[in-house]
């Protein structure tokens, strides 16, 4: 009959954890002075490996989000991929003469605008990130002493959604211009590229301004500083995401064409 | 409705429907599952009778038309890759099981992981709903390729069917992106105390390479669907070359490349065969080391191989191309990355065999699947490396003979995978708070075993013989060939030699669907009236089977706050006394009994 070696049980002993602070006297302020965590009710130091820490939470929700861009990554790849196959088609015509139709489409120069525009915008949202994690103000808002991250972030924040706003706008333009000019979606291989690079792209910005909203909500309604911090960190990882992305498919439009 | 009522149903649907617990959602896939695998079947036995008696109607609808066969084809093939093989090992068990597995409570995005079921079952509706649409389900395969794939009058089920087939496969790709995102960060951030990598069971190491896969592959295909989206209803061109000319209608317009549809989907098709089958590989490692008494045979070369079989996994998708126009140079290559990749195959079969050498194993219903698993993978790997030749491929692309191979490594093994993981976490599917877990009947099961393993063989084996024999795939009907002679034409007579084999096949399909019958009885059976489970069944020494994951105990075990793992699972020995084994959970002993005299307090 095969056995279970069973070794004794040791009760496990509450220790006082005197480099944190715990002086015995009941609620501990947080040993995370970024994060605002470690506290007391956040269990984190009785668990060797824990997991509700905020160091966790947070870097959990980023490696998701880094998941999710690396799978999107695997879009646009593909996406640009097929760009450069198409432009390299031809076919032959009655002739037996091999024929290359591709049209590069010349990018309306607003672009250029948008593109300073969304990386003034990943400026703007670096900022907002960073004011997430000062300790002195991570400090005093565990403290009761006013919302100062929420008085500081919130102004950077609203920049970003107001110049990711006017990126899509300037889009916009670029759409209709090259509309004027009787370049449409369909018209030739090349404008297929152009409008579904920038459309796909776009389609994320709004997502990610819905996301940079959600932040800014947060910030007035999560009575939780860690899910504050998740907000504002993942949509700022996103929006840096998108403008380097958008970085590439520019410099693939401009120049590639 | 008593508001008593209300509050039970409404806690009903928090509690088992609309539920972010890990568990009820991996039963939810797996029922999902199950309803799919059903129907994926009754599709298929009906290509098979239609192929042998032609002239019979089905049963509220009439005569099976080329287009309905087509169809089948498809929607067999798309539920039972997307809907059975890729739901229940990834994300099915992978919810149920993964997170006890590594020590976690639960997975690391509960709400995430909802959705994703959500989005998979809206994905099958709308592949269900596409049968009842005008025109009736798409008839591309489950490739889809284009340009017929493109063009709404290039058949019945190309209008309507296939943009509800589209719209529900990049559904199913969303999903299945979130749940690997999900799987991926859970393993990699909710490991428990002492779980290293090199710990961490070969189920889980299956887990963490198909959701890989996943996270690098659904995308691709999803930017393919967008592509051949726009080409159906936005008139552009990507896969549509100039002068293409289908039923009437001519293509005018910039030089898309159908091939290009090709490469990205194999990019992505070809991953999926490995996401389907890792979880299944790393199982059967194991099961059969855990009824062995067996530490796993090189374990670390097993983790090496998983992540090689994924790697090499992308690398090998032209394979699936030799024969539609590819560069002679570029199938070179991939004719060696696809046999490359028996090397790490063949390391795992010969693991699996080292593993269980005379070691005298327990032969349970799972260990018996496991060992099918192994049986069938041998048998169907062996037709890869021919199949791997161009020069082969050509003659044999397509016949039944890739039929026979690919629905022998895959669907055949990745089912007995799957069986085998349905018998052995049983106890665990089953456990609730109130009530602890249940085995399926073992007798029942080892009849089921030995009919789905003679049925399998007996289905799939002379599929190899038929497609040598010429037999093509995607042929609605062998009979009646048109031409001079009619049946006595040279197609005809050559397909005539065929059918009495076909006949068999027919029969031997019918047979194992039957022989599902057992299953399914000792399911249901099992579910109310089996053999109650004792904490361990199997002697696991994995973490799953640690009494705070287990519903049933986890309320008597509250005492148990923190969960570490001290050694790699498969911890067996033999003792004069018997055989012992050592789960991952427990503490060393020695190490227990250095630090007790350590600190006793007491002088001697």
């Amino acid at each position: 009959m095969p056995a279970t070696i069973t070794p004794n049980k040791t009760e496990p002993e509450r220790k006082r954890r005197l480099e944190d602070h715990d002086n015995g006297s009941g609620r501990r302020p947080p040993t995370d002075k970024r994060t605002g965590g470690g506290g007391d009710g956040d269990n984190w130091n009785e668990r060797s490996r824990g997991h509700r820490g905020p160091y966790e939470r947070l870097h959990r929700y980023r490696m998701g989000i880094f998941f999710a861009l690396a799978s999107d990554l695997m879009f646009f790849v593909a996406i640009v991929s097929t760009f450069f196959v198409n432009q390299s088609t031809g076919h032959f015509d009655a002739y037996n003469h091999y024929v290359n139709e591709w049209l590069p489409t010349a990018i309306p120069p607003i672009l250029w605008l948008n593109t300073a525009i969304l990386l003034l915008s990943s400026v703007t949202m670096e900022i907002a990130r960073r004011n997430m994690f000062r300790e002195t103000d991570v400090m005093d808002e565990w403290l009761g002493l006013g919302k100062p991250i929420t008085r500081r972030a919130l102004p950077w924040l609203s920049a970003t959604i107001v110049l990711g706003m006017l990126f899509l706008a300037g889009q916009w333009v670029a759409w209709r211009q090259l509309a004027i000019q009787q370049i449409f979606f369909r018209t030739n291989q090349s404008s297929h590229f152009f409008y579904l690079i920038t459309g796909t792209h776009a389609l994320h910005l709004f997502l990610g301004i819905g996301a940079l909203l959600a932040a800014f909500t947060g910030l007035y309604v999560s009575r939780q500083l860690e899910t504050r911090q998740i907000l504002v960190d993942g949509a700022a990882w996103y929006w840096h995401a998108m403008g380097i992305l958008w970085l590439f498919l520019f410099g693939l439009l401009a120049f590639f064409q | 409705m008593s508001p008593a009522d209300a509050t039970r149903q409404q806690s009903f649907f928090r509690s088992r429907l609309f539920t972010t617990d890990h568990r009820v959602i991996g039963v939810q896939y797996l029922v999902l599952a199950l309803v799919a695998v059903a129907i994926g079947t009754v599709l298929s036995l009906l290509m098979r009778i239609h192929l042998v008696w032609p002239d019979w109607p089905l049963p509220l609808h009439g005569p099976i038309l080329p287009e309905d066969y087509l169809a089948l084809v498809t929607i067999h093939g798309t539920i039972m890759l997307f809907f059975v093989l890729t739901t229940a090992p990834q994300a099915g068990f992978g919810n149920l099981i993964l997170p006890a597995q590594i020590g976690s409570r639960g997975m690391a995005f509960p709400f995430l992981n909802a959705a994703s079921f959500w989005m998979t079952a809206v994905a099958l509706l709308t592949l269900l709903s596409s049968t009842f649409v005008p025109g009736g389900a798409a008839i591309s395969g489950w490739t889809a390729y284009p340009p017929l794939s493109a063009i709404a009058s290039a058949g019945p089920g190309q209008a309507m069917g296939m943009d509800l087939w589209l719209a529900s496969i990049a559904l199913f790709a969303v999903a299945s992106t979130a749940s690997s995102i999900n799987i991926l960060t859970t393993i990699i951030r909710n490991r428990c105390h002492g779980m290293t990598w090199e710990r961490l069971p070969l189920t889980v190491w299956g887990w963490f390479t198909a959701a890989l896969l996943s996270v690098i592959a659904f995308s691709v295909l999803l930017a393919a669907i967008l592509l051949l989206f726009c080409d159906r209803h936005a008139g552009t061109s990507f896969f549509l070359p100039t002068g293409d000319l289908v039923n009437g209608v001519l293509h005018r317009g910039g030089d898309g490349s159908p091939l290009l549809w090709l490469h990205l989907f194999w990019f992505f098709g070809h991953p999926e065969v490995y996401i389907a089958i890792l979880p299944g590989m790393g199982l059967t490692s194991m099961v059969l080391a855990n009824f062995s008494h067996r530490r796993v045979f090189a374990y670390r070369t097993m983790i090496a191989t998983t992540l090689l079989i994924g790697f090499l996994g992308i690398l090998l998708w032209g394979h699936h191309m030799f024969v539609a126009g590819l560069n002679p140079f570029a199938s070179s290559a991939f004719s060696v990355s696809t046999m490359a990749i028996a090397l790490p195959a063949a390391a795992k079969v010969l693991s699996w065999l080292a593993t269980t050498w005379r070691s005298s194993p327990t032969y349970t219903t799972a260990m018996l699947f496991a060992l099918g698993f192994v049986s069938l993978f041998i048998t169907g790997g062996l037709t890869g490396p021919i199949l791997a030749q161009p020069i082969l491929d050509e003659y044999l692309h397509n016949t039944f003979f890739v039929v026979a191979h690919f629905h022998l490594i895959m669907a055949m093994a990745g089912i007995f995978g799957l069986y085998a993981a349905t018998y052995y976490w049983f106890p665990l599917l089953t456990a609730t708070r109130s009530h602890p877990g249940r085995l399926l009947s073992e007798p029942l099961g080892r009849w089921h075993f030995w009919l789905t393993l003679v049925g399998a063989y007996a289905t799939f084996l002379p599929m190899h013989f038929t497609g040598l024999a010429g037999e093509p795939r995607h042929y609605a009907q062998l009979t009646g060939v048109p031409g001079a002679g009619g049946a006595l034409s040279p197609a005809g007579a050559l397909l005539s030699h065929t059918l009495p084999l076909n006949l068999h096949i027919t029969y031997a399909a019918i047979f194992l669907a039957c022989a599902q019958i057992v299953f399914l009885f000792n399911l249901i059976r099992s579910l109310r009236r089996g053999v109650v489970a004792p904490p361990n069944p199997w002697q696991a020494t994995t973490l799953e089977w640690h009494p705070a994951f287990n519903p049933f105990l986890a309320a008597t075990a509250s005492h148990i706050q923190v969960i570490a793992v001290h050694r790699a699972p498969c911890h067996y020995q033999s003792s004069p006394s018997g055989e012992t084994f050592l789960p991952q959970w427990e503490p060393d002993i020695v190490v227990q009994a250095a630090l007790e005299s350590a600190i006793n307090p007491k002088p001697e």
